[in-house]
C-alpha cells in the first residue's frame, strides 16, 4: 500500500502543490529534448534518404564540437572557425560518400550499418589525435551566446530559464523550420523526398543518389555541429557527449525512423518523461534512472505501437 | 521547346546487342538483339517471366548485361548508370507504379524536371531570382503535361492516395516531364478497366504523333499491341522468338504456338 501511494499519489500531490518546481522541470526536459530531436533529426535525414542507420551520429555531434573548439584553440577566430567546420562537416560527407556508401551500395543493410561503426571509431580516434582526448570549453562566449539567467516568478515562485536554454531551443526551432522550409519548396529538397520514397523511381527521372547521399550527410553533419555547439554550451566537450547521442535510440523507437515530427515530438517526450521521472520518482530508486528511463518509456510504448507515433504502418507484403 | 534531334526519323535510335543476363543461375535473357527505329512504338511481348521487364531494365540502366552491347543514339556504353540514361533522354514507368507516395501530383512530375533545372544550390536557398523563373519555366511545361493528360483535378492530391488507373496516368506524366527522346513503358494498362485502357492507348499515340516521342511498350492485352505498335518483338524464356509488325508476328507460327495459342 505504501509503495503504491509513494509511485501513483505521491508525486503527483508533489507537483500539485509546489507548481513552480514542476514548470521548471518541464522546461528542463524539453531543452534536453531539443537537443536530443536535434540528433534523432541527424539519424532520420540519413536513414530517409539512403536507409543507412548511421551509428556515427553521436559521434560526428562530438566531432563538429571538439573540431570547432580544437581550431579555436589554434587561433583561429570562432566565427571563422564555425565556417571551417562546416566545411571539414562538407568534405567528411564527401569522403563518407567516396568511400563507404558507394563502395557499398546494394550490400545488405546490416553491412552498411556495420560501416557506421567503423566510421564511428575512425573519428574517435582520429578526432583525438588532432585535437586531444580531454574535455574542453565551448566557446559559447566568443559566438555570442548569453550567459546567465532569467528568474521569473509565477505560481508562488521562481522559475529560472538559463539563457543559453533559451537560445538553445530557439536556434533548435529555427533550424528545424529552415529544413522544413528547404524539404518542401526547392529542387533539392523535393529530389530528397523522391529518393526516400523511392530509390528507383528517383534514379529513372535522373536524380544521382551519390549527389543526395553527400547533401544529406553535409546536412546531417551540420544538424551535429549546432547541437555540439549547444550541447557543449551547457556541459562541456568531450567523447562522453557519445553517452547522450545514444539516447537518440529512444527518441527514434518513439518516433519512427522514418518520421521528421516524429523525431521531434519523440525527442521532446524522452525529454520531458526523463527530467519529470528524474526528479519524482528517481528518489524512491535511489537515483540512477535518467540513464535507463528514456529507453523504459520507448520499450513500454512499442508494445503498443510497433511503427512508433508518426511512423508509416508496417504492412508486410506476402 | 525540344532539342533539335541527332537521329533522323526512321534510322536505328536504340540497338541492343546480343544481350545476355543471368542473376545467378537464372538466365532472365538469352543473346537478344533487336533495335528501335526512331519515331516508332515498339511492342515487347512474350509469357509471364519472358524477361521483357529485364530489358527495360538493362536499357535504362538498372540491370548490367553480362554479355552484349546497348548503343543509344550511336553511343555504346558498357555499364550504363540509371543517372545517365535519364540525362540522355531515357525516361520510364514501372510494372507496378513507382510514384513519390508522400508528394502531390505537381512534385511527382516536377521531379520529372530534375534534370533540366540547373541553377545552382544557392540560388535555390534564396528563392529569388533566377531560381524562382526557373521555377515558374518549368512549372509551365509541367501544366501543359498536366493538361494533356487530364489530370487537373488531382495536381494537389499525394499521389498515395489516388485509384491505380490515375497512379499510373501521374507515372506516364512524370516520365513525359522528362521530355525523352525514348519512352519505355512496362505494362501502362496493367490492371486497368476498360475505359481507363482506351484513354491510356490515346495518350500513348498522341505523345508519339505529337511529340514525336520513340516508346517501347510492354504490354499482354494483344489488342493494344496490335493496335498501337509499328513493330513487335517477342520473348519467351529469355530468348527472342520472333520480330516484325504485328501482321508478321501474328502469323508466326512460333509466337501461335509460345504466347497466342496460350494467351487466347
Ligand atoms: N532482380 C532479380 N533477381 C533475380 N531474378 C530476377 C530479377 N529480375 C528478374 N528476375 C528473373 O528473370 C526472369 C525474367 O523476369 P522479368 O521480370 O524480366 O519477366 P517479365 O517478362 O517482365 O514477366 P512479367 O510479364 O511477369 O512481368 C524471371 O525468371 C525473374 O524471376
Ligand atoms: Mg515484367
Amino acid at each position: 500500500m505504501g509503495t503504491l501511494y509513494a509511485i501513483f499519489v505521491d508525486p503527483f500531490m508533489q507537483m500539485g502543490s509546489a507548481p513552480d518546481l514542476l514548470v521548471q522541470t518541464l522546461w528542463e526536459g524539453l531543452v534536453a529534448g531539443v537537443l536530443y530531436a536535434l540528433i534523432a533529426l541527424g539519424f532520420v535525414l540519413i536513414f530517409k534518404a539512403s536507409g543507412v542507420f548511421n551509428f556515427a551520429q553521436g559521434i560526428m555531434v562530438v566531432f563538429a564540437a571538439l573540431t570547432l573548439v580544437g581550431l579555436y584553440e589554434k587561433g583561429v577566430p570562432a566565427w571563422i572557425a564555425v565556417f571551417l567546420t562546416l566545411g571539414v562537416m562538407f568534405l567528411l560527407a564527401v569522403t563518407i560518400e567516396r568511400v563507404v556508401l558507394r563502395p557499398l551500395v546494394n550490400q545488405p543493410d546490416i553491412i552498411l550499418f556495420m560501416a557506421t561503426f567503423g566510421i564511428t571509431y575512425f573519428l574517435i580516434g582520429f578526432g583525438e589525435s588532432l585535437f586531444g582526448g580531454n574535455p574542453k570549453q565551448m566557446i559559447a562566449g566568443e559566438l555570442g551566446l548569453p550567459r546567465g539567467a532569467v528568474e521569473v516568478k509565477m505560481l508562488g515562485g521562481f522559475v529560472a530559464f538559463q539563457k543559453i536554454d533559451i537560445a538553445a531551443a530557439v536556434i533548435a526551432s529555427a533550424m528545424i523550420a529552415g529544413l522544413a522550409v528547404f524539404f518542401q519548396y526547392t529542387r533539392i529538397g523535393r529530389a530528397l523526398r523522391a529518393v526516400a520514397d523511392s530509390h528507383k523511381a528517383a534514379l529513372s527521372v535522373g536524380i544521382s543518389l551519390n549527389q543526395i547521399w553527400v547533401i544529406v550527410w553535409f546536412a546531417a553533419g551540420i544538424v551535429a555541429l549546432v547541437t555540439g555547439i549547444m550541447w557543449g554550451a551547457r556541459s562541456d566537450v568531450s567523447f562522453a557527449l557519445e553517452i547522450v547521442a545514444l539516447k537518440a535510440l529512444p527518441v527514434l523507437i518513439l518516433g519512427g525512423f522514418t518520421s521528421v515530427p516524429g523525431a521531434i515530438v519523440g525527442g521532446l517526450l524522452i525529454g520531458v518523461g526523463e527530467k519529470l521521472g528524474e526528479f519524482y520518482w528517481g528518489p524512491l530508486i535511489g537515483g540512477g534512472i535518467e540513464s535507463w528511463l528514456a529507453y523504459f518509456i520507448a520499450l513500454a510504448f512499442l508494445l503498443f505501437r510497433p511503427q512508433g507515433l508518426f511512423g508509416d504502418k508496417i504492412i508486410e507484403r506476402i | 521547346m525540344r532539342a533539335p534531334d541527332a537521329v533522323a526519323a526512321g534510322d536505328t535510335l536504340l540497338a541492343v546487342d546480343n544481350v545476355s543476363l543471368r542473376f545467378g543461375g537464372v538466365k532472365a535473357i538469352s543473346d537478344v538483339s533487336f533495335d528501335i527505329r526512331k519515331g516508332e512504338i515498339r511492342a515487347i511481348i512474350g509469357p509471364n517471366g519472358a524477361g521483357k521487364t529485364s530489358m527495360l531494365n538493362c536499357i535504362n540502366g538498372f540491370y548490367h548485361p553480362q554479355e552484349g552491347r546497348i548503343t543509344f543514339k550511336g553511343e555504346t556504353r558498357r555499364r550504363m548508370r540509371p543517372y545517365v540514361a535519364a540525362s540522355q533522354g531515357i525516361a520510364r514507368t514501372f510494372q507496378n507504379v513507382a510514384l513519390f507516395k508522400g508528394m502531390s501530383t505537381l512534385d511527382n512530375i516536377m521531379a520529372g524536371r530534375t534534370l533540366k533545372m540547373n541553377r545552382g544550390f544557392f540560388w535555390q536557398l534564396l528563392r529569388y531570382g533566377p531560381a524562382m523563373a526557373e521555377e515558374i519555366a518549368h512549372r509551365k511545361v509541367v501544366e501543359e503535361i498536366i493538361d494533356f493528360l487530364q489530370i487537373e483535378h488531382i495536381r494537389k492530391v499525394p499521389v498515395g492516395k489516388l485509384p491505380y488507373g490515375l497512379q499510373k496516368r501521374v507515372e506516364l506524366a512524370r516520365a513525359l516531364a522528362m521530355e525523352p527522346e525514348l519512352l519505355l513503358l512496362d505494362e501502362p494498362m496493367a490492371g486497368m478497366n476498360l475505359e481507363e485502357k482506351e484513354d491510356m492507348c490515346r495518350f500513348i499515340l498522341d505523345v508519339n504523333q505529337q511529340y514525336g516521342t520513340t516508346i517501347a511498350l510492354i504490354e499482354h492485352d494483344m489488342g493494344v499491341v496490335m493496335d498501337l505498335s509499328d513493330r513487335v518483338v517477342v520473348l519467351e524464356y529469355g530468348r527472342k522468338i520472333a520480330d516484325g509488325t504485328p501482321d508478321e508476328v501474328k502469323r508466326d507460327p512460333r509466337v501461335i504456338d509460345a504466347y497466342l495459342g496460350v494467351a487466347h
